[in-house]
């Protein structure tokens, strides 16, 4: 009897380690209704109180609850005084390639080699990361998986947060092609035993060049004629056709108004810059070439003492007012588990120049128009997808991005996590000890 | 003057009769020189203050015999006629490695750190090197000693710069004639050191600053224990640092603040270090003056940044910029201030540089007196050489300078510097001066010929009518060489003048050697100075004039950056009126409320307060609060970590606040006020805390919380035991490991106070005596802390010893032992939402607080990162958000609680009258992402206010374009300028540690 016991608690501790992960919801087989709430669409509109409608994965209404008499369908939500948002989108994310920083055996996000358009990131995504489910309670719902490092880093895919694997994971596959753009300054290795510090990089012309060598003999390549394959060419089949969008990965301006060039030179279609501390310096020629912004985590410090203390809070507002295309990434420090708060960022960004409504469509409509998904997500708004959550208050504010229900696809996910897991078991322990 | 003839005669003898020959010669007969060398008619710079016109001084070897206005010369008298000259003591420089090779760095075979010390019957730090003597490893170094005679010093005192405390120096004249018997004028003359380990060894301690300060300090300690006869085992190190206690002691720093901080050393053991600056003393006068030391300072003026490429400008800080601008007149301020200083030339070519800086300090108003002052008597006072250096009086070492003129005109060349009655030429004293304008005739054809410069470097250009020809002048012994190049550069063929000058004449003729090979001769005939007058004109327009100008000195703030205070923020009495006042005490949230601050104190609160002469800011709609406490950041320091041993309880923070990092006033511009500067965590035992308020523009120590409570930093997890950086030799590698360090510790805590109570002569251990602080309960932990197993392990091991933890710092898995730390009375300071960055943080949730709050422990919200620490408001929100904790309690995780944590919440934590008035005015709601701190106060004084913010910014821009204007003039002009670099200060010597927090 007591043999058996602890093979049925081994078991269980067995099954409370492997399958911490929150089961993926199945397919909305039932038209959902959310009444009452407050809409914020995605695109700086707000609906006061208004009625949503999602049937097969897809919104089918978003209305004025007051304005009309359409039919309530299947489950009824009530939601007054609530607030429903389209999912959150983190462009730039690491998420599901690194489990924990310091230990390298889970860490996939960096290959070797510097121009690497072949490295996939999406068959290394684990949709199972705890810090993949550690982003819905928040309403960051996608995600766009970014493989790190090299002057080209690789491609990468947008994925939802709630699936089995990586295949049903995907949204977008292959959808962008990563470059660090070179930089012009170096900063002394002083681990190599160089002065401390910025300097100009004396290699910066020669790593230009060998990116421009790259894309014209990747070119050259395409046009046929080849008896060997070179799979990393073959990669770039996509980027000049359009169908792969280019992120270049850029702060300088000098850098940016390179990278301008080099866009025209390539004739390369949808070109996003990311990070962009400088862009502000070059806004007239973003607009000219139709060049958007990913800019880099609202928190964070500036890069000079001379700054002023709030330019990180307040780039995004900069561009955006000026009538830059932008939207909001979270790499930097501690990246996969600051993504969370990518709403936060938004928030900063509406303090800081841009007001509520206006800042979330940096990380909503603006988000996905510059991973070119804006057909599927992105707003609420009738025909796309059912992605979608509702918050008992403001979701760009800490103490308002409190959720109730959150839907991929229409499946409504779970808002339970090995985090919440873990509080309430321990909230019981003491509930009961105090009993 | 008879009595003084006779005096001086009497002296004459004296003095011969002392010197008697004993050395052997072999070589010859002995040819004894008794000769006298006179020095007539020369103006004599006898001191700073005293100047003899027309003087005369007789030299006898290598000294001078006697000096004055009428000097009668001994009738064996080799007489120069110095009509028209000048005559200076020669320098003298106190800090110098002349002769002296630096160490070579130590290496080993592996990279693991070292931890013992190499030596064997010497101190257990082998940075510690008292018994070091510069005469050990001296070698005279011509080529450094000509290069030093140009620059006009005439005796160094030279060291081996190596370690921390680096043994004796010697004092050298610079003389080439002599043998090393003649030169070392003292061979023990000063104690020097420094705040950079030896490079002899490997020994990794003290990997800090502050290391390397606890360790002079237990060095002294172990000094005076050692000279009681209480050690059983030889130590030399400590005996020669006994030996050299009366010795000048000369402290090398190469920054402002640890010039600063080798001062509070010296005020601690009352020991008038003499402290070698680094050029930025004036940013911080009063402080230098406080430390009553003599400086040391180099004339290194940084050279303008090359901001041609204004995407490089953009990299050039206003801090470096301001720097270049000011550096020329630090001397001058010094001296206005009556900081006593010497001048060095060790960080500058000296023969290059030195006379030229010099003479630019002179420019930005250092007077002259005061220049020599520093070069000549001050350092023969600190050396006690006053009656043999720096001088020129009787008796005195015949070391002088003699100049065609005012050593600190730039037109006047130095001719000779004698040292100890050697003559060392640096340029021909007799040379013609031939400057002027000529007519050349040469073949028919006349020219203009115009020579100018000083006599050992004239230059000439020749002209025929409108058209320059090329002329390049070559002049020495009186033989001058001219060689001319046609106008039309793509045309060969060239002319070659040689005449021998002479003084006498003012015309010069000569041979002219044509292109052709014949000879011809020519003649210039000097033109007078009215005719001249006119070409002068041009010749200045079109002149490549390397001068650079004296620069508008850009006032110094406080801190010397952006952002600085041009004057500090003054106590104010302030009325907020109509705020929604956050008390943090029983009264809750006030709506509608009034606030007085006087006399730094929150002195009312009510509604509708008499404002009387207040200043009236209305608060209507907006949020007022006190300030935002960190418990656990890292701002502010120049250094983090000693990793040098597991246990550095000797060290404290307070060694190295750093009160100019711009992060402090990021910090007021999120609403916080206090936070304490923690040690990091490499070690089990860390180092003490400091505890700051973020006086932005205050010094160091004006910084530190009066009366702080005493805190020390403890650690546990992977960062002690080395999982992600460091050694694998180093214990502990385990927490199996981390207890019994602690136990280990503590247990040698205890037998020493036991044995302490019985001696009186009991060597005092600074680790030792903090420890048991620790254990008396006097001293509070704050302990780095993860996973719920250390935790708990060290409640376990405090309470043996019988104290308690204060606050386990970032914990993380505080909630799964919250009962545990209740039942303790430990208080838990945590993350709001980190994790997943170390293994050990994998159940970090973001409802720890919430949870350990929920079970009554005292629970804080602390940053432990510089830019989270500016939004800590908003991380108190997410307690709202995870764990639906009141707006109110969320609040005080980030005010009173981190307060109580500190125990310093009956001055600050909370809005309540008598409370030091640190308040924040909110522009909404504080926990809310969208409030913006207006204006932040400690102690009643405005320290962040958003719309001076705006101003500064201004501010900054202004000062910046002026600053590149200046530098591209001076790069426009031929300056120097340096490329843009910038450097970052790494005062940690692993840099790695930089990260373990």
């Amino acid at each position: 009897m007591k043999m058996k016991y602890l093979v049925l608690l081994a078991l269980f501790t067995c099954i409370g380690n492997s399958f911490a992960q929150q089961t993926p919801a199945s397919k909305q087989t039932e038209a959902i209704t959310i009444v009452g709430a407050t809409a914020h669409l995605g695109n700086g509109e707000t609906i006061e109180n208004s009625l949503i409608i999602f049937e097969d994965g897809k919104i089918t209404q978003v209305l004025d609850a007051t304005a009309t008499k359409m039919q309530y369908r299947g489950r009824i939500i009530e939601a007054e005084g609530k607030h429903v948002y389209p999912g959150f989108i983190a462009p730039n994310a690491t998420l599901g390639l690194v489990e924990v920083d310091a230990v390298r055996a889970t860490d996939d996000e960096d290959e070797i080699g510097s121009m690497l358009p072949h490295i996939r990131s999406i068959i290394a995504y684990n949709a199972e990361s705890k810090l993949v489910e550690s982003m819905r309670p928040n309403g960051v719902l996608m995600g766009q998986i970014v493989p790190r490092g090299g002057t080209i880093s690789g491609t990468s895919s947008i994925v939802q947060f709630d699936a089995w694997n990586w295949e049903d994971a995907v949204i977008k596959e292959d959808d962008g092609l990563h470059i660090n753009w070179p930089s012009s300054f170096t900063r002394g290795r002083w681990w190599a035993g160089e002065e401390p510090g910025i300097k100009p990089s004396e290699g910066y012309q020669e790593d230009l060049l060998k990116l421009e060598e790259f894309f014209a003999s990747a070119k050259a390549y395409l046009e046929g004629g080849n008896d060997k394959t070179n799979l990393a060419y073959d990669a770039m089949k996509n980027v000049f056709n359009g169908e792969k969008r280019v992120f270049i990965h850029v702060d300088g301006k000098k850098e940016i108004l390179d990278v301008i060039d080099f866009k025209q030179d390539h004739e390369l279609e949808h070109l996003v810059i990311v990070g962009g501390y400088e862009a502000h310096k070059a806004i007239e020629e973003l607009k000219e070439n139709n060049i958007s912004v990913l800019v880099q985590r609202p928190h964070d410090q500036p890069n000079s003492e001379d700054h002023d203390y709030d330019f990180p809070y307040k780039l995004a507002g900069i561009l955006h007012n000026k009538g830059v295309l932008v939207a909001l990434e979270s790499s930097g420090s501690m990246e996969r588990m600051n993504t969370r708060n990518l709403p936060f960022y938004a928030g900063t960004a509406g303090a800081y120049g841009l007001g509520k409504e206006e800042a979330l469509k940096l990380i909503t409509s603006n988000t996905a128009k510059i991973l070119g998904i804006d057909d599927m997500v992105g707003t609420l708004e009738k025909g796309k997808t059912a992605t979608l959550f509702i918050s008992e208050g403001d979701a760009l504010d800490m103490r308002g991005n409190v959720l109730t229900h959150a839907f991929i696809q229409g499946r409504e996910v779970s808002l339970e996590t090995h985090q919440t897991e873990l509080y309430k078991r321990y909230m019981d322990k003491y509930d009961s000890a105090s009993k | 003057m008879k009595i003084r003839l006779l005096l001086c005669l009497v002296f004459l003898v004296g003095l011969q009769s002392n010197a008697q020959e004993y050395f052997p010669k072999n070589d010859g007969v002995k040819n004894p020189q008794t000769n006298y060398t006179v020095f007539k008619n020369a103006k004599i710079h006898v001191s700073p203050q005293e100047t003899i016109e027309n003087g005369t001084f007789v030299v006898k070897d290598g000294k001078i015999t006697a000096i004055g206005k009428s000097v009668s010369e001994p009738q064996n008298s080799i007489v120069i006629d110095l009509e028209g000259k000048e005559v200076y003591p020669s320098f003298i420089d106190l800090y110098s490695s002349f002769g002296i090779k630096e160490p070579k760095e130590a290496s080993s075979g592996n990279d693991q750190p070292q931890y013992d010390a190499n030596r064997e019957g010497y101190y257990w730090n082998d940075h510690i090197r008292p018994e070091t003597g510069a005469v050990n490893y001296f070698n005279y170094d011509e080529k450094a000693a000509t290069s030093l005679h140009k620059a006009g010093f005439g005796a160094v005192n030279t060291h081996v710069t190596d370690g921390i405390i680096r043994g004796t120096g010697m004092l050298v004249a610079l003389n080439p004639g002599g043998t090393e018997g003649d030169r070392i004028l003292k061979d023990r003359s000063a104690q020097y050191l420094s705040f950079d380990k030896s490079k002899l060894s490997r020994q990794s301690y003290p990997t800090s600053t502050m290391g390397a300060m606890a360790l002079i300090r237990q060095a002294y300690l172990d000094a005076e224990w050692y000279g009681k006869g209480k050690s059983d085992n030889k130590d030399l190190a400590l005996e020669a640092l006994n030996r050299n206690k009366n010795l000048t002691q000369i402290f090398a720093t190469d920054n402002l603040l640890d010039a600063l901080r080798a001062g509070k050393i010296g005020n601690e053991f009352n020991v008038d270090y003499v402290i070698l600056g680094n050029g930025e003393e004036y940013q911080r006068l009063q402080e230098i003056k406080e430390t009553g030391s003599t400086f040391i300072v180099p004339l290194n003026f940084p050279d303008a940044y090359d901001v041609e490429n204004p995407f490089l400008a953009e990299h050039v800080t206003l801090e470096e910029m301001k720097t270049w601008n000011q550096a020329p007149a630090n001397l001058k301020m010094l001296a206005e201030n009556e900081i006593p200083f010497t001048i060095t030339a060790h960080d500058l070519e000296a023969e290059k540089d030195f006379r030229n800086n010099l003479l630019k300090a002179v420019s930005y108003g250092l007077s002259k007196e005061d220049a020599l002052a520093a070069l000549t008597t001050t350092p023969a006072r600190i050396l006690g050489e006053e009656e043999r250096l720096g001088t020129l009086k009787e008796g005195a070492w015949a070391n002088f300078l003699i100049t065609s003129g005012d050593y600190f005109d730039k037109e006047t060349s130095v001719f000779e510097n004698w040292i100890q009655g050697e003559k060392m030429v640096i340029n021909k004293m007799n040379t013609t001066d031939i400057t002027g304008t000529y007519d050349l005739n040469l073949e028919g054809t006349t020219y203009e010929l115009k020579i100018s410069g000083k006599p050992e470097s004239q230059k000439a250009s020749v002209k025929s009518g409108e058209m320059k020809l090329g002329a390049k002048l070559s002049f020495s012994d009186n033989w001058m060489n001219l060689l001319l190049s046609p106008a039309d550069t793509t045309k060969t063929g060239f002319t070659r003048l040689v005449a021998k000058t002479d003084d006498s004449k003012d015309d010069i003729s000569g041979t002219a050697y044509l292109s052709d090979g014949s000879e011809t001769d020519f003649t210039a005939t000097k033109k007078t100075s009215t005719e001249t007058a006119e070409a002068e004109e041009d010749e200045e327009e079109n002149g490549e004039d390397k001068e650079e100008d004296i620069r508008e000195i850009m006032p110094v703030s406080f801190p010397n950056k952006a952002y600085g205070f041009s004057e500090m923020p003054k106590e104010e009495t302030i009325l907020f009126q109509n705020a929604t006042v956050w008390t943090n005490e029983e009264e809750g949230i006030l709506e509608n409320t009034d606030v007085l601050v006087k006399n730094g104190k929150i002195s009312r609160i009510g509604e509708n307060l008499n404002a009387g002469n207040a200043k009236i800011i209305d608060a209507t709609g907006k949020h007022l609060t006190s300030g935002i406490i960190d418990e656990h950041s890292h701002i502010a320091a120049s250094a983090i970590n000693e990793a040098g041993h597991n246990s550095t309880a000797e060290v404290t923070m307070e060694d190295v606040v750093d009160p100019t990092d711009i992060n402090i006033y990021q910090n007021l511009a999120g609403g916080v006020t206090t936070v304490q500067l923690l040690h990091g965590s490499a070690n089990p035992i860390g180092g003490r805390s400091a505890i700051l308020r973020l006086k932005w523009g205050e010094d160091a120590e004006d910084m530190i919380f009066e009366n702080s409570p005493k805190f020390i930093k403890f650690a546990l997890g992977e960062n002690v035991k080395q999982s992600n950086w460091g050694s694998r030799s180093r214990f502990p590698q385990t927490r199996m490991g981390v207890e019994q360090v602690f136990t280990d510790y503590f247990t040698r805590a205890k037998e020493y106070e036991e044995a302490k109570e019985n001696d009186d002569d009991f060597r005092r251990d600074l680790e030792m005596e903090t420890l048991l602080e620790i254990i008396n309960r006097e001293r509070f932990v704050s302990a780095h802390s993860y996973v719920q197993s250390e935790i708990n392990m060290l409640m376990k091991v405090a309470e043996n010893f019988d104290f308690r933890i204060n606050t386990f710092t970032h914990i993380l898995e505080g909630y799964k032992v919250a009962d545990k730390m209740k039942e303790h009375g430990a208080g838990g300071s945590t993350f709001s939402d980190w994790w997943a960055y170390k293994y050990e943080v994998n159940d970090a949730i973001p409802f720890n607080a919430p949870i350990m709050h929920s079970q009554g422990i005292v629970t804080a919200i602390n940053s432990d990162d510089a830019e989270m620490s500016r939004r800590l408001n908003q991380e108190a929100a997410k307690s709202v958000k995870y764990g639906g904790v009141s707006e109110e309690d969320a609040w005080k995780f980030v005010s009173l609680n981190p307060a109580k944590l500190l125990h310093i919440d009956d001055r600050v934590g909370s809005v309540k009258t008598g409370k030091d008035a640190d308040l924040v005015l909110w522009s909404d709601n504080p926990l809310s992402i969208y409030a913006k701190a207006e204006k932040t106060l400690i102690q009643g004084k405005v320290f962040f206010d958003i719309e001076r913010d705006e101003k500064l910014r201004e501010e900054i821009q202004q000062q910046r374009s002026e600053l590149i204007t200046q530098m591209l003039e001076a790069k426009n002009k031929g300056l120097k300028t340096q490329p843009v670099t910038k450097k970052e200060e790494q005062h940690i010597h692993c840099n790695t540690l930089e990260e373990i927090h």
